[in-house]
């Protein structure tokens, strides 16, 4: 009997401060818009979920955080980071708190294309009012926005973007092929990659498990078919059956004659481990692959280089992270508070730094960045933006996890037509 | 009233497992069962499923689910024959008494005290399909052998693939199923072996018309519980394959494809529709075998 009032009386209180929770939210969510919230934050827990839970990552949230706690020492901030995977078991987590009505007050997900599953299942809410109040289209990229709306509506705040369509070279193996310039076709690249061969070298191009290959398999194909072209290929009337696609499949299947042997579920950091190590020449991955260079204690433009990898269009294949306002989320207020820290300039500032990516805002000075980063800074402002496919900034979740099949399939069979079956089906049945 | 006096007390112990059994396992089958045959269609537009067994149709058509079937299949026939074959050897070196028994008892279980996850992250590192100079695990091993020429892809490529992936299934579970034969075997009385000796049995005769008949409700029960562990088999698959192998992909492992990366929560529940049925086609028969012998 003792028992069960102390319990009764310990529910009361939760419901109380549920309640008072819920009050202070929507109290706070009708003021919270745009840069001038309410002097230090909504107040209560905001529970913000990522795929953040080591290395530059880590370093990058633990900066953005220390800043919340500053800006808004009203809110405690609550980490909710499921590690592993590149963010799949995170997606899987969330996929599941979402559909049991059990949203985080805020999420990372990738923008663009990815953002379409939670639209369809009317999961987040739009934040066009933020994302104005923030500064809109004066302040982040045309391209960009116009990948973040769906319907006239802007339904995440991104905060860094990473490039995608990166080799990255190990000098001492390259110069000894003598392969001195970078090719700026995929064929010229082919060639590189018989050059580096007929040097000696067993294993030219390291690759890693499904994702990485279709990483690749994007990369070839904007290259090959132009920024119009590929974007083209996500819409509605887009069409895979082309002969371009054709030609980018057997391109894969000629570099991936250069490539070690690798299984479905094998890291991205062993794949470019090997250009570090001097046993493959070429590996491509997105620029994160700078922080594992770093890590080995090896400089970018002595033991190692990079380069785009690029064909018709100098294109900039582009993936950004991005915080969403899940709907019926428990403390809104907060999360527009988290929103509005990671859209604006100086949370941007201290993120990326860490990060390694870059801002997505132009008002970020560049002075700040280190030499690669500056590179990058520049290139997005000049180079042909292109979306991911592999990190969902082109598709869906669920157009992406079909191409990473068909992508696994092809690895078995290297079976061209068969591929671009599969990826027009895919087309097909997820195009909108 | 004297009824209830009689079967009411009894009833009442029982009472909340058959209503947290009735509703979190046979609810909440049949709430996937009624899920598997709805009609959807997205926001955008899209049918994404008939309805009714349109819906069945559909999945059983999917060459991704046919050839996610094969692999199961491979995986479960080359699974259930490994454990078998390898725990009733070992049983059998065991029971012929060997010194130190217990020691290798122990070796042969231990392996079933580490997780699948656990062992799935070392075995996904045994298992690369690397050769040559960038080969690692296993076939690092067959190079240090001289045995070159046995490297393989594993479950990385061909259309057995899944035979290389039951390697791990079959360490993990034989000490398992030689427990089982163990006590088969310690079960049967000394007096039947001597009374076989001294008819003239050999010692082939003993084990072949003495020891072995009498193992074969244990054999039986070895076999179910293996052949439904491997229908369910997605730990161990998904943590060496990773979540996105099309490769190495088994009804257990789409089903969580289709649930949490294509968004499709009918097809999961058609897929898992079709997995129970896969399952009960193997279990009741043996229900129905063990009840009959039980009783008679």
């Amino acid at each position: 009997m003792h028992i069960q009032r102390r319990s009764l009386f310990v529910a009361a209180a939760v419901m109380a401060a549920a309640a008072g929770c819920g009050s202070n939210g929507s109290d706070s969510s009708s003021t919270a818009t745009g840069a001038s919230t309410a002097a230090g934050g909504a107040g209560g827990d905001v529970g913000v979920y990522t795929w953040w839970a080591d290395g530059s990552e880590k370093e990058g949230l633990d900066a953005l955080v220390t800043l919340f706690k500053e800006q808004f020492p009203n809110n405690t901030f609550v980490n909710l980071a499921v590690a592993g995977g590149s963010g799949s078991n995170a997606k899987a987590k969330l996929a599941s708190d979402l559909a049991n009505g059990n949203p985080p007050d805020t999420f990372q997900a990738h923008a663009g294309g990815e953002l379409t599953d939670y639209i369809d299942n009317e999961q987040v809410e739009p934040v066009d009012d933020i994302i104005s109040a923030l500064g809109g289209s004066s302040v982040y990229p045309k391209t960009l926005l116009d990948l973040i709306t769906v319907g006239g509506h802007v339904y995440s705040v991104p905060c860094d973007i990473h490039r995608a369509n990166m080799v990255w070279t190990n000098t001492s193996l390259l110069s000894k092929a003598g392969v001195s310039s970078d090719p700026t076709s995929v064929s010229a690249w082919l060639a590189d990659l018989e050059k580096v061969k007929g040097s000696g070298v067993a294993t030219p191009l390291s690759i890693g498990g499904t994702w990485t290959q279709t990483q690749l398999f994007e990369s070839i194909l904007a290259a090959n078919l132009g920024q119009s072209a590929y974007t083209a290929l996500f819409t509605k009337s887009g069409s895979w059956t082309g002969s371009d696609v054709t030609r980018s499949i057997d391109d894969l299947k000629q570099a991936l004659t250069f490539a070690n042997t690798a299984s479905d579920g094998d890291d991205w950091v062993n794949a470019t481990d090997m250009v570090g190590s001097g046993q493959a020449a070429y590996n491509l991955m997105g620029d994160w692959a700078l922080a594992e260079f770093t890590s080995k204690g090896l400089t970018w433009g002595k033991e190692y280089s990079s380069f785009p990898l690029v064909g018709m269009d100098q294109t900039f294949g582009f993936l950004a992270d991005s915080f969403t306002l899940p709907k019926g989320a428990k403390n809104p207020g907060g999360a527009k508070d988290w929103l509005n820290l990671v859209g604006g300039a100086e949370g941007q500032r201290v993120f990326n730094l860490k990060k390694g990516s870059i801002p997505p805002r132009t008002d970020v000075p560049a002075s700040a960045f280190p030499e690669y980063q500056q590179k990058t800074m520049d290139s997005f402002k000049t180079d042909k933006i292109v979306p991911s496919i592999a990190h969902g900034a082109a598709v869906s979740l669920a157009w992406s996890s079909e191409i990473n099949t068909a992508m696994s399939a092809f690895y078995q069979s290297k079976d061209t037509a068969k591929l671009q079956s599969a990826l027009a089906a895919a087309h097909d049945k997820y195009a909108a | 009233m004297k009824g209830i006096r009689r079967w009411g007390p009894s009833l009442l112990f029982v009472a909340p497992s058959i209503i947290l059994v009735g509703v979190f396992v046979y609810g909440f089958i049949g709430r996937t069962v009624v899920e598997s045959f709805s009609h959807v269609v997205t926001r955008s537009g899209r049918t994404r499923a008939p309805g009714g067994f349109g819906n069945y149709a559909q999945l059983i058509g999917d060459s991704r689910y046919q050839h996610a079937l094969w692999n199961l299949l491979v995986l479960t026939v080359v699974f259930v024959a490994g454990t078998m074959i390898f725990g009733l050897l070992w049983a059998l070196l065991l029971e012929r008494g060997v010194n130190g028994e217990g020691v290798f008892r122990s070796i042969f279980l231990f392996p079933m005290a580490v997780s699948f996850v656990a062992a799935g992250v070392v075995w996904r590192w045994l298992l690369s399909p690397a050769q040559g100079e960038n080969a690692v695990g296993l076939n690092k091993l067959l190079q240090y052998m001289g045995l070159s020429q046995l490297q393989s892809s594993w479950w990385s490529a061909g259309r057995f693939n899944m035979a290389a992936m039951a390697i791990p299934a079959v360490w993990q579970l034989s000490g398992y199923i030689m427990a089982l034969f163990l006590s088969g075997f310690r079960g049967i009385s000394t007096d039947q072996r001597e009374a076989a000796r001294v008819d003239g049995a050999t010692e082939l005769q003993l084990y072949r018309y003495v020891l072995f008949p009498q193992l074969s409700p244990i054999a039986l029960s070895a076999l179910i519980i293996v052949g439904h562990m491997s229908m369910k088999m997605f730990d161990l698959i998904y943590s060496i394959a990773g979540p996105n192998s099309y490769t190495a992909e088994v009804p257990a492992t789409l089903m969580w494809a289709q649930m949490f990366q294509l968004n499709d929560a009918t097809a999961a529940a058609v897929n898992a529709t079709l997995l129970l049925i896969i399952v009960a086609v193997l279990v009741v028969p043996y229900l129905i075998y063990t009840n009959r012998s039980e009783k008679g």
